[in-house]
């Protein structure tokens, strides 16, 4: 690896190898090909390829004749896609208010220097380490009419209670809602406590030489100096409210009838139960489209806005 | 100076992400066994251009030679540079011992003289009991030996400093400071120490360069640097406290400042303006004389006393001149007191003038 | 209060009047039943209530027999202990195909698992390595692309996976899964990684490369030995999720005598052949639950520091 160019004045272009650019860094670049396929070849092109097929009358097998809207019109006059929605938006709407207000009121009262802080935390974190197969199934015994919690509370003596949101269509959703919460909250509660322990301790000491009130401190100085991290609990609830699937598979199968049907089931059964490829491609495009509705603002409020600012 | 007696050269070099250029049309060359500081404050490019003589920065044209070798593609292990730096970077999970052979045993330099090379190192640093231990069982002052010697177990010619003495407290570092010196003195390898700090570069330097964004403020010894700033970036940085500056005009031998005609008889033009020249007059704090010297003073003129700051060895007086704020240095034991009214001298052959506008010594 | 102050200040504390004056002195006695506490420790545990009934519920019915729960209140403890519900679901429960239990799923899961966690945590931290410290013109554009396709929900991508498998001759195996585990648990462990890697000095990368050491030298003789704690990090997110998993077992696995555990569990609770034995249920869903829940207690704040570092960086 000598230089063999050692006059004085040799010109720019005299010296030796330059490597050429695609061969520099090469360790890397082949180091990094599994990350490059999965990133373009599964990952884009996958999406590219879903969202075009969206648009043909694939059924039992992909094929590209065209179709046009066709898929999505149908999609859009089916009954149990638009329970499906209506279903996410209830469930969404109040996991995440649900996920946030416990989890950071959880962090909240576990960042007052309590007793046992340890042994709280983890009661309320492990079922995070559980799957929603085996959440879905608990609460499923749990609210088990006859022999769970309603039956248990008849026979304390309160005998007109009535709570059996796993038959009745009206309510179904809370009883997904109570076991998603249950599993979910012990992260939100997490990062929410991550953020508190970020806080300058000086903050607290002024508020207190102020004689500001600790609840009033949390929400007039700490929640908005927190926003970050609303943020990013946000986007996490809202990217796994999407997703929502195996908890319903488990808990409900989508049932009374179709009253817990959602969107990532009703892809899953077009695709792999209906032979109704076409409408999966549309309908798990609809998903794209509302995770994209998700994240479009928190990428320009994160992103777009560092730039002028 | 050509490129054959020149130790490292840089030839027309430049460095850009983007659109920020951080080294422009850069030229340097450092002569065999020169100790030569890199000095200005954050983001002037002096690391950035530490990093492209390590070969661990691309730039963007130009070259370097390092012993009449064109290296300017080399990988940094092949340009013949050992490097230490500001964080020490050591390699936590090994040994002092594995520290310093880890480049050797890259380079599959042979067993024994691997030994002769580490025991000579650590002679000289005298590291000899540290040699099992791993860094984190070790001082700062320890630690930065350590980096030291893993430069001088390489048997290279060029030695690049990012920093290195940033992280130790005062007193070490001075500590340091000294046996870096005489660590030079020693090797007679060339040296490129890259600081912030004025006092470091004083005292270490055979030449100074002073930078400011990418490019090459001033470059000489610190006599020249200190004496005769070339221009007024350089007089405003070297000093501690700084130059204080007037701006006023030059008329034949008179700098004329608000209220003030200062007589430049016997100071050295390095070009000589026409008559009514617009010009900044700087004046160092310790150029100023008080007392027994006021005699030799071409001019003399009455303060009064704003604030006294005693530092100890001198103190330092905080006063209004000509309309601004003016400060200036005297001996320790003087007692001065606050509204007192004393009579200062300023030698203006002392002094450095600058034109007005392009900032450059006259 | 003034004069307080000042006798303080000029009087030694034995001094006999500094002793007599009344007032406040020294630690102010804390009430360990005031108001504040008794909300906040009585929120606390009424929510620890909630969060841990429910294994409890599993626990105690899995112990029973089933004429118990029939009478019985899904909260009581058992009044006669049996572990037959365990052995029943390990070896003889029925998924409406086959009724050898599940143990056949739990292998099955071991051997998706295992190669998926090194495969995946392998290729991550050389991602991750790669990606901070050698970057390359393009670099982030993957890295970008990586990261949005984490948001991705599965359902857009599993189809044309399905193609890919199937031309490479591997839909419906276990190694079709596997590939699967490892493109899917890509993103998070990248970040990690990267994030971690990131936060090394750049000045050790810069003289490792001083002394002479390349890509892999610097990988595995510098950064590997210093970056132990992120690799059980990722090692905990990548069982907990790849064990969880059941989409794409359920997606990918063609015929159920290779379903993952979770699949089994499923269809062993969910079937609706016969009479529900709820006790064989909750044992099953125990036994599923085990691992993660034995990697939960057992890394305790590894586990959560995973999850922050995944989660708040992301």
């Amino acid at each position: 690896m000598t230089m063999t160019d050692s006059r004085p004045d040799a010109g720019r272009s005299a010296v030796t190898r330059r490597p050429m650019r695609l061969f520099r860094n090469l360790s890397s670049k082949l180091a990094l090909m599994p990350l490059i396929f999965t990133a373009v070849v599964i990952f884009l092109g996958g999406t590219i390829w879903t969202i075009v097929y969206s648009f043909t009358s694939s059924g039992l097998l992909p094929r590209l004749n065209w179709d046009g809207l066709s898929q999505y019109e149908r999609l859009w006059s089916s009954r149990k896609w638009i329970v499906s929605i209506e279903n996410l938006a209830i469930y969404g709407f109040f996991s995440l208010i649900g996920t946030l207000v416990v989890g950071f009121t959880l962090a909240a009262l576990l960042d007052r220097k309590i007793r046992g802080e340890a042994v709280f935390r983890s009661i309320f974190l492990y079922p995070f380490a559980l799957s929603f197969i085996v959440t879905g199934l608990v609460w499923q015994w749990i609210l088990n009419p006859e022999l769970g919690l309603q039956n248990v509370v008849r026979e304390w003596g309160w005998t007109s209670f009535n709570f059996d949101p796993l038959n009745n269509p009206e309510i179904v959703m809370f009883g997904l809602l109570i076991a998603g919460l249950w599993q979910g909250t012990g992260l939100i509660m997490c990062i929410m406590l991550a953020g508190l322990r970020g806080i300058d301790e000086d903050i607290w000491k002024a508020a207190r030489v102020d004689g500001i009130g600790t609840v009033k401190t949390y929400i007039r100085i700490i929640i908005p100096m927190m926003r970050p991290v609303f943020v990013t609990s946000l986007v996490l609830i809202g990217a796994g409210i999407v997703k929502l699937y195996d908890l319903v598979v488990a808990q409900t199968s989508g049932g009374p009838g179709i009253s817990s049907e959602v969107p990532a089931k009703y892809v899953m059964t077009a695709m792999f139960g209906g032979q109704n490829l076409g409408q999966g491609f549309a309908a798990s495009t609809m998903m794209l489209v509302m995770v994209f509705i998700i994240l479009i603002p928190w990428a320009y409020l994160e992103f777009g806005g560092r730039k002028n600012g | 100076m050509t490129v054959e007696n020149a130790s490292v050269s840089i030839k027309n070099l430049d460095l850009s992400f983007g659109a920020v250029k951080v080294l422009q049309n850069l030229n340097l060359d450092i002569v065999d066994g020169e100790f030569l500081v890199l000095l200005g404050s954050s983001g002037c490019g002096k690391s950035t251009l530490l990093n492209v003589i390590a070969g661990l920065l691309e730039p963007t044209d130009g070259q370097i030679w390092i012993k009449g070798k064109n290296v300017t593609w080399a990988e940094p292990s092949e340009r013949g540079i050992g490097m230490v730096f500001q964080s020490y970077a050591l390699y936590p999970q090994m040994t002092v011992e594995g520290n310093l052979t880890f480049g050797l045993r890259n380079a599959r330099v042979p067993k024994d003289e691997i030994k002769r090379r580490v025991a000579r190192a650590a002679e000289i640093l005298q590291i000899e009991p540290l040699l099992k231990r791993k860094p984190g069982a070790l001082s700062g002052g320890q630690r930065q030996r350590v980096a030291i010697g893993r430069a001088l177990v390489r048997d290279v010619d060029v030695f690049l400093f990012d920093e290195p003495l940033s992280n130790l407290d005062a007193k070490l570092r001075a500590d340091l400071r000294v046996e870096l010196k005489l660590l030079h003195n020693n090797l007679e390898n060339t040296m490129i120490y890259v600081t912030h700090d004025q006092v470091e570069a004083m005292t270490l330097a055979d030449r100074i360069a002073i930078m400011k964004g990418g490019k090459i403020m001033q470059l000489g010894t610190p006599a020249e640097i200190y004496g005769t700033p070339q221009n007024k970036y350089v007089a405003d940085f070297i000093g501690s406290p700084s130059m204080t500056f007037y701006d006023g005009t030059v008329d034949g031998t008179v700098m004329k400042i608000e209220g003030h005609d200062l007589p430049l008889g016997a100071y050295q033009f390095t070009n000589r303006p026409g008559p009514g020249t617009p010009a900044t007059i700087g004046i160092r704090p310790e150029h100023v004389m008080t007392g027994d010297n006021l005699r030799s003073a071409p001019y003399q003129t009455d303060i009064t006393v704003d604030l006294v700051e005693p530092m100890g060895s001198d103190t330092l007086i905080y006063c209004h001149l000509a309309g601004q704020p003016f400060r200036f240095r005297m001996d320790g034991s003087a007692v001065v007191r606050k509204g007192e009214r004393i009579t200062i001298g300023i030698d203006p052959a002392r002094a450095s003038i600058f034109d007005k506008d392009t900032e450059e010594r006259l | 209060m003034a004069d307080i102050g000042i006798l303080a200040a000029t009087k030694s504390a034995e001094h006999p009047v500094y002793r007599m004056i009344d007032g406040p002195r020294g630690a102010k006695p804390k009430n360990r039943f005031s108001r504040a506490n008794i909300i906040v420790y009585g929120t606390l545990f009424v929510v620890a209530l909630y969060y841990a009934l429910p294994l409890y519920v599993m626990i105690v019915t899995s112990l029973k027999g089933l004429p118990e729960i029939r009478v019985g209140n899904i909260f009581a403890p058992p009044l006669e202990v049996t572990f037959q519900p365990w052995v029943k679901a390990w070896q003889e429960a029925c998924t409406g195909i086959n009724c050898d239990g599940l143990s056949r799923g739990f292998w099955n899961s071991v051997r998706i698992l295992i190669p998926s966690l090194i495969l995946s945590v392998a290729i991550a931290s050389i991602n991750g390595y790669a990606l901070s410290m050698w970057k390359f013109r393009g670099s982030e554009v993957f890295f970008t692309i990586l990261m949005i396709g984490a948001f991705i929900p599965y359902q857009v991508m599993l189809y044309p996976i399905v193609i890919l498998l199937r031309e490479a001759g591997l839909y419906g195996s276990l190694t079709g899964l596997v590939l699967v585990h490892v493109a899917f648990g890509m993103p998070i462990n990248t970040l990690l990684f990267r994030n971690y890697f990131a936060s090394i000095p750049e000045e050790l990368f810069k003289a490792a490369r001083v002394d002479g050491a390349g890509f892999w030298a610097i990988f595995f003789r510098i950064m590997l030995p210093m970056s132990l704690p992120i690799f059980v990090v990722a090692v905990i997110i990548q069982v907990t999720g790849i064990w969880n998993d059941f989409l794409f077992g359920v997606t990918y696995i063609s015929s159920p005598d290779r379903y993952p555990m979770t699949v089994q569990l499923n269809n062993i609770v969910n079937s609706v052949q016969g009479v529900k034995e709820y006790n064989v249920n909750m044992a099953a869903t125990l036994l599923t639950g085990l691992v993660p829940l034995v990697i939960y207690f057992a890394s305790g704040k590894l586990f959560v520091r995973g999850i922050a570092a995944g989660a708040v960086k992301g």
